[in-house]
């Protein structure tokens, strides 16, 4: 099986994996970060959202070789040691998650949304959601979060 | 004592901190050693004799391990998948209860039904097996909706059931009925057909089985809402393994919605493979597995009437109801459509006469049972179309209307005339909340602004109720349950006074870790950080019942109470002799015991070591150590209730639905935690505008599934929702020891029928009369175009 | 998804040479069609020749009066190019509509040209704004391109290497999704070109095809009600569960009416 090295939460990874692996696989199975979810079977759900390069991407639908030259972020890698990204902080602040399994792919997605709009209207984050399925909270809690959260990056009161 | 993190406090979750990280440990985040991996055939057929299995070249294959069969099932004597409710037909006889093997066996009766296990060393092996295998099916007619197979001559799922009936029961009194009717000044009729929906939490499901043969020893790793019913299961009719062979751990699960509440065959397979092959057998879902795999909702078709005299007051209601329950009959499925519907058919009115019949029907589909609200949502629906249409009809305001027939705060406990007794609320209240709520004086303004922007406004209503915590054991074994229906918890104080709480309750989703913490805050003046709640192991916990129908703050909560208080107690007594002070003199408050009318006290912590460290202690009438278990089976159901508005533009063009405004008002008993209530809320409003306007499972005739994947079965995404408006109104339930009803359902039971009001309401002028579930875009520019011919415009 | 041999080549030359004489080999670019269609194991190469690598094909210019969008640039690069917004703000506006950001980040405009898929957005863009494919072979016109169901005039092995779109002077696109797959059940792109009105839909049909009565009448005024009273047959359109084909046929009235306003 071919040898591919991965950089993953800003650490290389060596693993063999066949080439018709997914990302998520070799992230799930092999580098134990599960929590990277899968909860689909079509690229729909969104649970399974990385940042590749700093680009929110489904990586149940990204080959694993493909991603060999990326810098690759999970869930894992987004905290600052013990502190929560400024995100994760907002979903916990608003409870934007209850059984947790979408969430992931959620913080991950919204991550990116305000990276490149820190002042995104409650529309705009609605529909840069169409990628992200939650089943548990209606999506209220979730749109507070990033709205908390984007306030706190532009300096306001979280 | 209450405190800042006590009752009523909208503290942040303690269990968010490992999701966000993403170290939760849901069943396929869990790899042990030598694991293995299962793979299941099968179906694709709704009806077909399996007439040859052909495993040879799969079992040559590399990796695999074993190719099991319903063969290897029944030479090994794995029990069939039981029921756990029976209902008996009106006659008094038993329901049909068909069998229910873990491997289709002869024959196969839905698409999805497993026929085969492949096990081999990784997921990618065995699934490349399982295509080598060679099954030979003679393909039979089949029945997949409730029109076919009721129909005359219709194919039979199973021989024993004639018609396909499972059951033919009814309840109430139905020539009170007839009398009500004849006597109405106005009947009102509708035929509804309540739409089947898949639950799909997030997490499909999974499970790990591991048998150690060392010790003989099984453990079970499952997405499952109720672990020690799934291992009493495995235990008495499945696997027959005793429970002390056997442990059931349901580690973090994401998302049930009543579809893991279940005892499924894959939970006994991996079990029995793992046996079989000496490694650990995972199994996990694939997404278009968990359509055709996992047990779906509602799938009614019912005809109602509804006689009122000529002001309105409503005089009768008569019901007829076909259920679908699938092929087999899952874990509570006869209970769905009768004791957790029918008996909800008052609803929050006071109606002297009620008179309903369900016949329950077998389909070549995927069971059908309890999703979330669980007969409620069908009863919600029902009625409230129906009053809806009555307002309609008689001209007669949709809110005087309710008005005119809630049962009134005085009228508590009221005894409905289908066996429920509701023991408290005020529906007037959530009703004038929800009002203010949505601005509905300001309607009219807002219904001409969408005019001029061409879009056709729509307001619609429901007053609903529904029942919680499904109980008292002795009540509900009267009608059929095979089950107890209390919860137990064991609350253990360790020697310097931190806590740990074993509930018997589920967490997947609820926000048990936090909630549960603060009842411990308020009773002991622990803070939530010194606590830790254990749940989801059936090692590590005495028994439980787990979680569904809003259950677990009402029972399980009442169950952690109980414990408290015996700890409490106890501590009354060691603080007495540490205080030298009588116990009657000893009260417990704001977290320490004191001698009343001193300044002289213990904090629980001194007392809680002294139990553990009994050097100056009461030994000779106190046992040392401070832990206490406590079961709690509640004397009646919880009745939550309230009104839900929403608010829709249609625009007229696309048939698009959007939904605009939602405003609620729920009287969900005392809160624990406004902001996972509220949170609570808004995932059942989801779910029930999901049904409303997005969700079906669509079945054909002969039932081929043809909407089995996320690129065809619709469900809410953010930009189809609304913010909510969420109130409450709080009358405290007067049966169990902290006041709660339960809010897991609410919104996906009230809301469903207030959406679809509001569609006919935006329609209305057009002439359009009725639309089903759910409303999608080319229903509605149908349902358009038909009135406008009809009209002859 | 069985396994295949992959290739990560960095120049056109270097990816077609590794195609030659592989029959079972396919080109992967973005994946987000592709890797769908190996998950269920309904297309099985033997290797996979991945684009992924080659600069060249990323590229976005404005060479006279056309707009050049290599094969390799991503849908979410298409909508916030600066030059796209300029010149073709309906192309950007397009490209901003497909999928989901997820999907837009990795998606690119040859994958999605090249799989020719009936429900996807650009064919609409590719044949009402008149555009070039340009392949390493040749220089194929949008009416020549989609030829069927998830089929193009592309021969086996040749590589579309970036689309040619004419500048027009007003072009918008209306889309009604499928609500769960986020497809175009209808997708119709109305432009107003120096050559005249194209009107192109999407979605509705086996592949993307054009509507000359709502072009003739556009042609006379290029304004909604333009389109009043024409109606398109059902015959021949897809219909699902999702939506008939009268629904659709319905549908291409209404959004190209829509993307008429848009241009306005």
């Amino acid at each position: 099986m071919p040898t591919i090295t991965l950089r993953v939460n800003r650490k290389n990874h060596t693993v063999e994996c066949a080439n018709s692996s997914l990302l998520v696989d070799v992230l799930r199975e092999q580098l134990r970060l599960t929590g990277t979810h899968v909860g689909c079977d079509t690229s729909q759900c969104g649970a399974c959202t990385v940042h590749v390069d700093g680009h929110s991407v489904k990586s149940c639908t990204m080959l694993a070789v493909e991603a060999q030259d990326a810098e690759i972020t999970t869930i894992e890698g987004l905290a600052d040691g013990n502190t929560l990204h400024p995100m994760q902080a907002a979903f916990q602040e608003c409870h934007g998650l209850q059984c947790g399994f979408c969430t992931s792919g959620m913080v991950m997605s919204t991550t990116e949304l305000v990276s490149r709009n820190p002042d995104p209207s409650e529309p705009e984050i609605r529909h840069w959601l169409e990628g992200n399925l939650c089943r548990c909270t209606g999506y209220h809690n979730i749109v507070r979060a990033v709205q908390t959260c984007a306030r706190g990056s532009r300096g306001g009161t979280p | 004592m209450s405190s800042a993190q006590g009752i009523g406090a909208s503290i942040k979750r303690k269990e968010d901190r490992r999701f966000l990280l993403g170290k939760g440990q849901y069943t396929d985040d869990i790899t042990l050693p030598d694991q293995s991996y299962a793979v299941l055939i099968r179906s694709p057929y709704a009806a077909a004799l399996i007439k040859k299995i052909d495993a040879a070249a799969a079992l040559a294959a590399p990796g695999v391990l074993a190719v099991l069969t319903g063969d290897d099932v029944a030479a090994d004597g794995l029990g069939g998948i039981p029921c756990g409710w029976a209902v008996k037909n009106k006659d008094g006889s038993n329901m049909v209860e068909p069998p229910h093997p873990g491997l289709a066996h002869g024959k196969a009766r839905h698409v999805g039904d497993p026929v085969a296990m492949v096990v081999a060393s990784s997921k990618a092996l065995a699934k490349a097996a399982a295509k080598l295998v060679d099954i030979d099916y003679d393909v039979l007619p089949g029945c997949g909706r409730l029109p076919e197979a009721t129909a005359e001559g219709a194919p039979l799922v199973w021989d024993q059931a004639p018609g396909n009936v499972c059951f033919d029961w009814h309840i109430g009194d139905a020539a009170l009925t007839d009398a009500a009717f004849a006597k109405a000044a106005h009947v009102v009729e509708l035929d509804l057909v309540n739409n089947r929906v898949a639950p799909n939490a997030m997490e499909p499901r999974a499970a790990n089985g591991h048998y150690a043969a060392a010790n003989d020893h099984y453990t079970l790793y499952t997405t499952s809402q109720n672990p020690h019913l799934t291992r009493l299961l495995l235990a008495a009719f499945t696997l027959h393994v005793s429970e002390h062979k056997l442990r059931v751990i349901a580690p973090d699960v994401g998302g049930g919605f009543g579809s893991k509440i279940f005892h499924y065959a894959e939970e006994l397979l991996v079990l029995w493979a793992s046996r079989r092959v000496g490694r650990p057998v995972k199994w996990t879902a694939d997404r278009s597995e968990a359509f055709i795999s996992d047990a779906h909702g509602r799938d009614h078709i019912s005809k109602a009437q509804l006689a009122m005299d000529k002001d309105g007051k409503f005089l009768g209601l008569r019901v007829h109801t076909l259920a679908n329950m699938g092929a087999y009959l899952s874990t509570f499925a006869p209970a769905v459509p009768t004791y957790l519907y029918a008996t909800l058919l008052s609803g929050p009115y006071d109606f002297p006469a009620i008179y309903a019949e369900v016949k329950a029907i077998f389909t070549n589909t995927v069971a059908v049972d309890a999703y979330r609200g669980a007969g409620r949502p069908e009863a919600t629906y029902l009625l409230e179309r129906l009053v809806e249409k009555a307002a309609r009809e008689t001209g007669i305001d949709r809110v005087e209307l309710r008005r005119r027939n809630l049962i009134q705060p005085s009228q508590f406990p009221y005894q409905t005339q289908v066996a429920l007794q509701y023991d408290i609320g005020d529906y007037q209240a959530t009703l004038d909340l929800a009002l203010a709520k949505i601005d509905y004086a300001g309607y009219a303004q807002r219904h001409a602004a969408s005019a001029a922007n061409g879009k056709l406004r729509g307001i619609g209503m429901s007053t609903y109720i529904e029942a919680c915590g499904i109980a008292p054991s002795a009540l509900v074994g009267a009608l059929g349950a095979r089950a107890g229906l209390y919860e137990a918890a064991n609350v253990r104080i360790h020697p310097t006074g931190s806590v740990t709480v074993f509930t018997g309750t589920h967490s997947h989703g609820q926000g048990h870790e936090t909630t549960f913490a603060q009842l411990i805050a308020d009773r002991l003046g622990v803070s939530t950080d010194n606590v830790e709640i254990v749940h989801g192991d059936t090692d590590r916990i005495p028994f439980g019942m787990g979680t569904y129908g809003s259950r677990s703050a009402s029972v399980g909560g009442s169950a952690i109470v109980k414990a408290l208080d015996k700890i409490v107690d106890k501590g009354k007594k060691i603080a007495a002799h540490l205080l030298e002070a009588s116990v009657a003199d000893i009260e417990f408050r704001d977290g320490a015991y004191r001698v009343v009318g001193t300044d002289r006290q213990k904090a629980f912590g001194e007392v809680a070591f002294a139990a553990y460290v009994p050097h100056n202690y009461p030994i000779d009438t106190v046992e040392p150590g401070l832990e206490e278990s406590a079961f709690y089976d509640p004397k009646n159901f919880t009745f939550p209730g309230g009104t839900h508005f929403v608010e829709v533009e249609i625009d007229p063009e696309t048939g698009v639905v959007e939904v605009v405004d939602v405003a609620i008002a729920d009287d969900v008993g005392v809160i624990i935690n406004p902001m996972i209530v509220d949170g609570q809320a808004h995932g059942g409003l989801a779910q029930g505008i999901g049904q409303a306007l997005y969700e079906e499972v669509q079945y054909d005739a002969d039932g081929q599934l043809s909407n089995g994947s996320y690129m065809t079965y619709c469900m809410p995404r953010a930009a189809d929702l609304p913010m909510f408006k969420v109130g409450n109104h709080v009358t405290a339930c007067t049966h169990n020891p902290l006041g709660v009803k339960g809010v897991g359902e609410v919104g996906a039971i009230g809301v469903p029928p207030a959406v679809i009001n509001a569609v006919l309401d935006a329609l209305a002028p057009l002439g359009v009369k009725d639309i089903s579930m759910p409303a999608t875009p080319e229903k509605v520019w149908r349902a358009i175009a038909a009135a406008k011919q009809g009209k002859g415009a | 998804m069985k396994d295949f041999q992959f290739h990560r080549p960095t120049t056109v030359a270097e990816a077609v040479a590794l195609m030659a004489g592989k029959d079972g080999a396919k080109f992967l670019s973005g994946g987000q069609s592709l890797l769908p269609v190996l998950k269920l194991d309904l297309a099985e190469p033997t290797d996979l020749i991945s684009l992924t690598g080659i600069a060249e094909l990323r590229e976005i210019r404005v060479d006279g009066q056309a707009l050049v969008i290599g094969a390799l640039v991503t849908h979410d690069a298409v909508a916030r190019s600066a030059d796209v917004r300029k010149h073709i703000p309906g192309l950007a506006a397009l490209a901003g509509g497909i999928g989901d950001p997820q999907v837009r980040n990795r998606g690119t405009l040859g994958g999605s040209v090249a799989h020719a898929d009936p429900s996807a957005d650009y064919p609409a863009a590719i044949l009402a704004l008149g555009a070039t494919v340009h392949t390493n072979l040749r220089k194929i016109d949008a009416e020549e391109f989609f030829t069927g169901l998830f089929e193009s005039a592309l021969a086996p092995g040749e590589l579309v290497t970036a689309v040619s779109f004419p500048i027009p002077k007003r072009a918008a696109y209306a889309k009604f999704a499928h609500r769960a797959s986020k497809y175009a059940l209808v997708g119709v792109m109305v432009a107003l070109t120096s050559s005249g009105v194209r009107v192109a839909v999407t979605g509705a049909g086996a592949k993307v095809f054009r509507v000359s009565a709502m072009e003739d009448a556009l042609t006379k005024g290029f304004v909604p009600e333009a389109l009043s009273g024409i109606t398109v047959s059902a015959d021949d359109l897809n219909g699902d569960a999702e939506a008939s084909a009268e629904f659709r046929a319905h549908l291409i009235g209404v959004m190209a009416k829509r993307a008429v306003a848009a241009c306005q």
